[in-house]
């Protein structure tokens, strides 16, 4: 895991994740922004849950807590997007999306970008693992979470 | 005293009667608004049917269609209103299921005559291919949107991609279903494609959208509205056309489908696990009895998913049972979208099929195949709710 300091994987500009009115993911976001990944986890049946709920899918215990975990996983599926669904991509060349299966928790899965090459061969099952990325400058701040290989 | 489970049941109860639809456009290209087109579909519906518009007495929609029910009611002059039913979820999930929800409507005894209609100008609201100005998101699109996941391919291609990988599909089999559509759509004088055919090599030279999409896997945007008139099994006499009959019909999806942000357990999948059973237990046939399919073409890959899950080929088989000679009307192995459909007719957002479905039991399609008593259309795959539907002539009552 990384905390970078590099440009964004993606051009500015693209709508800014806020939690909900209701708050359900704040600490999610706020984790982010604070070098941790933050999931859910239920109090009563252990069941891991992602995207938050107020409910917890298996047992029904409202009683769910946000527990840090290790952005570790491997590729579930990925794409490479040509074509600018946004202005802020007008100019901007291929990117790569990435869907990260971590089986460390409960295989719940996470979308980001895969950091590198955006021309290179991608792998389903390839080991991957998160780098926080800030982005300090907007209004508000936020964080995502990116991936990159694992060192082999 | 109870009563037996098969009582519970469409099949045979509910007849369409009535079709029409408004001039296609290119999106944007439409002299006339949404409202209007709604109007004029339901208008040329009652017209295909032989019906005073004013007889109408329930609406049924789906997709946040911006047509309001009561505005609808209060133009047409509507002379008692019943039921006004709005499907849940996006996309073509619902265009079944909005035939399913009117139907049952009539069956239960709380309408008569019920229009299910679909009205869509992406020039007059925007692009479903191109996301808004939007500053900040929340809920599910947080997790996808600042990632470059915005719009309708690059939210579905990573199921296509991970189905494709499990199963190991080809893009010859994707292109299959475009070059079907097409092929189609060059007899359809309706069809916005018309005139404008697609071969392999074109296919394979079209940029990338999102990949395995093709600019060809995807559908188009356009401008227009469908509508069709539902009415009992027992007026189904009375009007002009030969009536089509519901067979079967299922909408919803499976356990925990809609998990955002894509972690449905069933994640390589068109949703129709649990919806194709049900319809064919409704209908009491199976997938060897259905005569010309209609399924919706979001994106060519949710089409192989959703034909394997209702049984027409294993997902192992697709790449030979996915060629164009198959696909085509009069007498292919499984004639598909025999309009152009969401990719070559236009995107109604899938109710331009249930029309196509309906000419296919009549007889009257611009590209008929031999036989015609049982027509399926497949709503929207890969969204939750999704929906299917079939309809037969009256020699499968």
């Amino acid at each position: 895991m990384n905390d970078t300091s590099r440009a964004a994987y993606l051009p500015t500009g693209l709508p800014i994740p806020v939690p909900e009115p209701d708050g359900l993911s704040a600490p999610y976001w706020e984790g982010l922004q604070q070098n941790r990944l933050l999931v859910q986890r239920c109090s009563q049946c252990s069941t891991w849950q992602f995207g938050p709920e107020w409910l917890c899918h298996h047992c029904h215990s409202f009683d769910l807590n946000w527990a840090t975990v290790e952005p570790r996983g491997r590729v579930f599926s990925w794409q490479r997007v040509w074509s600018p669904s946004h202005n802020a991509l007008r100019q901007h060349g291929p990117y790569i999306a990435v869907l990260v299966e971590l089986p460390d928790v409960g295989n719940i899965r996470m979308v980001g970008n895969l950091l590198g090459d955006p021309m290179q061969a991608v792998t389903i099952g390839a080991g991957v693992e998160g780098v926080f990325e800030h982005h300090l400058e907007t209004r508000p701040p936020y964080s995502l979470l990116q991936w990159q290989l694992t060192a082999a | 005293m109870a009563r037996a489970q098969g009582e519970r049941t469409l099949r045979g109860r509910v007849a369409v009667v009535g079709i029409g639809e408004t001039e296609y456009y290119r999106h944007g290209a439409s002299p006339d608004p949404e409202f209007k087109l709604a109007l004029k579909a339901i208008l040329a519906a009652c017209n295909d049917a032989g019906i005073d518009p004013r007889e109408i007495d329930g609406f049924s929609s789906y997709s946040d269609d911006r047509s309001d029910a009561a505005r609808l009611a209060a133009a047409l002059g509507t002379r008692r209103l019943t039921t006004a039913t709005m499907q849940w979820g996006g996309g073509g999930g619902g265009c079944c299921a909005a035939v399913a929800n009117a139907a049952a409507s009539i069956v239960a005894g709380l309408a008569d005559c019920v229009v299910v209609f679909r009205s869509l100008t992406q020039g007059q609201y925007g692009r479903f291919g191109q996301a808004g100005s939007i500053s900040t998101i929340s809920g599910e699109r947080a997790y996808l949107m600042p990632y470059g996941v915005l719009a309708p391919p690059q939210r579905f291609a990573m199921r296509v991609q991970r189905y494709m990988y499990e199963h190991g599909v080809r893009q010859e089999a994707m292109q299959a279903i475009a070059l079907a559509s097409y092929h189609h759509a060059q007899s359809n004088p309706r069809a916005v494609m018309f005139g404008k055919p697609l071969d392999p090599a074109k296919y394979n030279a079209s940029r990338w959208i999102a990949e395995p999409f093709h600019l060809y896997d995807c559908c188009m945007e356009n401008d227009g509205a469908a509508a069709i008139i539902l009415v009992p099994e027992e007026r189904a006499g009375d009007f002009r056309n030969k009536p089509a009959y519901i067979l079967g019909a299922a909408a919803g999806a499976g356990y925990r489908s809609g998990a955002i942000p894509h972690n449905s357990p069933q994640y390589a999948s068109a949703s129709f696990e649990t919806l194709a059973p049900a319809l064919y237990r409704m209908a009491g046939i199976g997938p060897s009895d259905v005569d010309v399919v209609q399924s919706y073409e979001n994106f060519t890959g949710g089409v192989v998913m959703a034909l394997a899950e209702h049984g027409f080929f294993k997902p192992e088989e697709a790449n030979d049972f996915l060629t164009l000679d198959n696909l085509v009307a009069p007498s292919g192995r499984l004639p598909l979208n025999t309009s152009g459909g969401n990719l070559a007719e236009c995107y109604v957002h899938g109710f331009e099929l249930v029309i196509e479905a309906v000419r296919q039991i009549r007889g009257q399609s611009v590209n008929q195949v031999e036989r015609n008593d049982v027509a399926m259309v497949i709503g929207g795959p890969m969204v939750t709710p999704a929906s299917n539907l079939l309809l037969g002539s009256g020699a499968t009552l």
